[in-house]
């Protein structure tokens, strides 16, 4: 080893070389075709396939969108200006757009109203759905229910006042008896304080009812977006309280509240939404007292709010059922009663659990109130089906607008799964 | 959960207030009360309703389920004409029912296994696609999907009249097809006589003897370590009898293909555009779905199961069917069931593109023509459970089977 000196080498080199890039097919847009889409023969099959479709319907679909129609005032003028060409006729929606969004027999110049409510629906759902905004515009959250019910049906602001102050008054009524005489007589004291204020109320709303009111529209006129959104979020809404109870009640020792519990669930998972809105539609008005005479709408929100209330309760069920049982034994241990126990310990570590599944729920059942165009409430599928298909104007232009429909579903629905993957990811609290 | 009793004042004997004060007796005053409440509402209900009855001059009775039903059901799957009785009315409908939805369940399973194995492919722009079909299938009203497919197919196929041979596009698939805006029109079987009995036999057993295979040959596997190969018999018991037995009897069973005569095709069989379209809508929107499943069930799995499986030396297919799916099936059954259940309710829809199923005959013509109402809704409610609790029940037996077998 010891002759091999540098002399004895013909060539010792003695600086680094310069670093050279990498190969053209291990770097940047090449290397990540060669990984993620011509990794092996198979895969560069699926590829090119998958490019031969997307094209393909690129191909297809744009030209139809992008020479579309916007200004003609039927079909018949529509096609005359394609000229058989592949082209979108949109002017439905110009023409009809309002109908869809409104129903048919929302007053043109009301509009605003919904439409208000619908912004100001934004602003009320911020503080519950983002910790971060000031805590202050939750007043205004618990504020909105009664300002949207009396944009939309118009009236008296008091009607809706006066139920605001019969809740207010039932809840100040509730927390004082409740610390003094505990959860149960609490209740009963809430309730009884807010059906006498509503009571009295009623009178004075009675008394004037041109005080500061809007156009008063009945409930059938209801219809279109708008018929989806209301049935959509009073729905969710009191279903979820209602499912609350109902997974507790499931989950209970007592036997009988138990049974009750268990065969509504049963019953209203196990039977199809329609055969529950034809319940709603024919049925439900014999079980009311005669005389009574609740419009569509209302009887809709019942039977649609037991139904995803039976839903809500197997997914909260399942989050109760994933909390240790210590929790529950630790919460006794501590000499907490049965409320204090659920409320302060149970409930919220069960919700958040439940918080992906109820979301579910709910996106489901938003999509779920197209279904009242088939009991003929025209909703926003209703409205397209009936109104807009059937007239002589416009029948055959169903691509156009089922696909606005179906980019306005989506729109919301993917929102919402996003809002609630983004949730989960800020409530975990385990170290990842 | 309250177990707050205190076991020493067992023998303090009871009194009356001990109702309300004493956990263990108050739960027993909370569920009387609960129990004369709901006695008190449900008679109270019942009550309106005799009301409301008596006061419109009617009453509930089933007598009209014995009647003629007087209107036409365009899909038969059982002997039926307009002088049937509505309760023929509604086994109609109710088959036709579980034959969409039977349909709809395995297209469904098939949709969503090949996109949710397809969305986890390295292969990026088709694991986007999949993303893409799935995000935009789960995210629309199914009723709207079915509006659509079946709008756009009774407006984009050819009239049956146009396979005339005038117009281009009007040509039937392999001279066997036929894609019309009427449904689409398939050949049948023509079974000719005892042969064609024979025949169908021999299918059936190499069905049979394809699974005795492959069960003999898992358990020499297991017992000796000796593998037998599986692919090439399967295929072969399944294809050579069958085919031996077509030849060898002569042809026992032949295709009949439908035929254009003057404005309509006849023979063959002839799937209902409302049936295709129900049917191709419910597919795809569960089978985005069940992608989902699908695919959290195989994610679920730990990598490190692939990797112990592929350290002791296992190919690559063989770590997916012994290691990853056995694990990620149990997974994947449960929301499967559901989306099973989903199926056959969603099948209801059917109502709004005019197929005659249950909710279409029972819950739609019989209720409006006898005005039966609270009779034909309760029958309508009652068919949807016995089916949902059937199916949960036969799928929890699934279930159980494959479930992890603790001690």
């Amino acid at each position: 080893m010891s002759d091999k000196n540098s002399q004895s080498v013909s060539y010792v080199r003695e600086t680094f070389l310069e670093q050279s890039p990498p190969p053209l097919k291990e770097a940047g847009v090449v290397k990540w075709m060669r990984e993620n889409l011509f990794s092996g023969w198979a895969n560069s099959l699926l590829t090119i396939v998958a490019i031969y479709f997307v094209v393909n319907i690129i191909i297809d679909v744009w030209p139809w969108f992008a020479n579309g129609v916007w200004n003609t005032k039927s079909l018949a003028e529509c096609r005359e200006i394609l000229q058989g060409a592949n082209a979108a006729c949109f002017s439905v929606l110009q023409e009809r757009g309002n109908q869809m969004l409104f129903g048919i027999a929302y007053p043109a110049d009301q509009y605003w109203r919904p439409t208000l409510g619908f912004v100001l629906l934004f602003i009320a759902a911020g503080p519950v759905l983002f910790n971060k905004l000031p805590k202050q515009m939750l007043y205004f959250s618990a504020a909105y229910p009664f300002l949207a019910f009396w944009l939309i049906w118009g009236g008296t602001i008091l009607t809706p006042i006066m139920i605001a102050l019969g809740l207010i008054a039932g809840y100040y009524a509730f927390t004082n008896v409740e610390r003094l005489k505990g959860f149960a007589l609490g209740v009963v004291a809430g309730v009884a304080a807010a059906t006498v204020c509503v009571w009295l109320g009623g009178f004075i709303s009675g008394a004037l009812p041109g005080l500061i009111a809007l156009e008063v529209i009945p409930s059938r006129d209801m219809g279109g977006f708008m018929l989806n959104m209301i049935l959509g979020t009073i729905c969710v809404s009191l279903s979820l309280p209602l499912g609350i109870l109902l997974a507790l009640g499931r989950q209970s020792d007592l036997p009988i509240i138990k049974g009750i519990c268990v065969v509504f669930i049963e019953f209203i998972r196990g039977v199809p939404l329609i055969t529950l809105l034809f319940v709603a539609s024919v049925v439900l008005a014999y079980f009311f007292p005669p005389g009574t005479n609740l419009d569509l709408i209302l009887r809709v929100i019942i039977m649609i709010t037991m139904f995803s209330a039976a839903y809500i309760a197997e997914v909260i069920r399942g989050g109760l059922a994933a909390l240790p049982r210590g929790q529950y034994e630790a919460g006794d241990s501590l000499g907490l009663d049965y409320a204090q126990n659920m409320r302060l310990i149970i409930l919220p570590q069960a919700l958040k659990i439940s918080i992906p599944g109820i979301v579910n729920v709910a996106v489901g059942l938003f999509k779920d109130t197209t279904l009242v165009s088939v009991i003929s409430m025209f909703d926003l599928v209703g409205a397209i089906r009936g109104p807009i298909l059937g007239s002589t104007d416009w029948t055959g232009v169903y691509w156009e607008a089922f696909g606005f429909a179906a980019l306005l579903f989506f729109v919301i629905c993917y929102g919402i799964s996003q809002y609630s993957q983004w949730l989960e990811r800020q409530l975990r609290t385990d170290h990842r | 959960m309250s177990t707050l009793s205190d076991p020493g004042t067992g023998n303090e004997g009871f009194h009356i207030g001990k109702l309300l004060s004493d956990t263990r007796y108050r739960s027993y005053t909370l569920q009387f009360i609960t129990l004369l409440a709901l006695i008190f509402g449900l008679s109270y209900l019942v009550n309106n309703l005799l009301t409301n009855l008596s006061e419109a001059g009617l009453n509930i009775s089933w007598d009209f389920l014995g009647e003629p039903a007087g209107y036409d059901i365009n899909q038969r799957p059982i002997e039926y004409d307009s002088q049937s009785t509505h309760a023929r009315a509604s086994i109609v409908g109710a088959i036709n029912t579980l034959i969409v939805a039977f349909l709809a369940c395995i297209s469904a399973t098939l949709i969503g296994v090949v996109a949710g194995v397809l969305r986890l492919s390295n292969n990026w722009l088709v694991s986007k696609m999949m993303a893409f079909y799935v995000e935009a299938f789960r995210n629309v009203p199914v009723l709207i999907w079915i509006l659509i497919i079946f709008l756009a197919m009774s407006g984009a196929l050819p009239q049956p009249r146009d396979f005339r041979g005038e117009v281009p596009e009007a040509t039937m698939l392999f001279d066997m097809i036929a894609f019309t805006n009427r449904g689409v029109y398939i050949p049948s079987f023509v079974n000719d006589g005892a042969a064609a009995v024979v025949f169908w036999g021999v299918l059936v057993a190499s069905l049979v003897g394809v699974f005795a295979y492959r069960r003999y040959a898992t358990k020499l596997l297991f017992d000796t370590g000796r593998l037998l190969p599986m692919g090439w018999p399967s295929v072969a018991i399944l294809i050579v009898p069958g085919l031996l037995a077509f030849f060898i009897l002569g042809r026992p069973v032949g295709l009949e293909s439908p035929e254009l005569k003057g404005f309509n095709f006849t023979g063959g069989i002839h799937l209902r555009l409302s049936l295709i379209a129900l049917w191709f809508a419910l597919a795809i929107y569960t089978g985005a779905f069940i992608a989902e499943n699908v695919r959290a069930g195989i994610q679920a799995i730990s990598k490190g199961q692939t990797e112990a499986a592929a350290s002791l030396g296992l190919r690559p297919g063989r770590i997916m069917n012994l290691v990853v799916l056995p694990q990620a099936l149990r997974v994947i059954i449960p929301p499967l069931i559901s989306q099973y259940l989903n199926i056959t309710k969603n099948s209801s829809l059917a109502i709004a593109v005019g197929y005659m199923d249950i909710t279409g005959t029972l819950g739609g013509i019989t209720l409006n023509q006898t005005g039966r109402a609270i009779e034909c809704i309760l029958l309508l409610m009652l068919f949807y459970l016995i089916v949902s609790l059937t199916i949960s029940s036969v799928m929890n037996v699934y279930n159980n089977s494959v479930k992890l077998k603790e001690r």
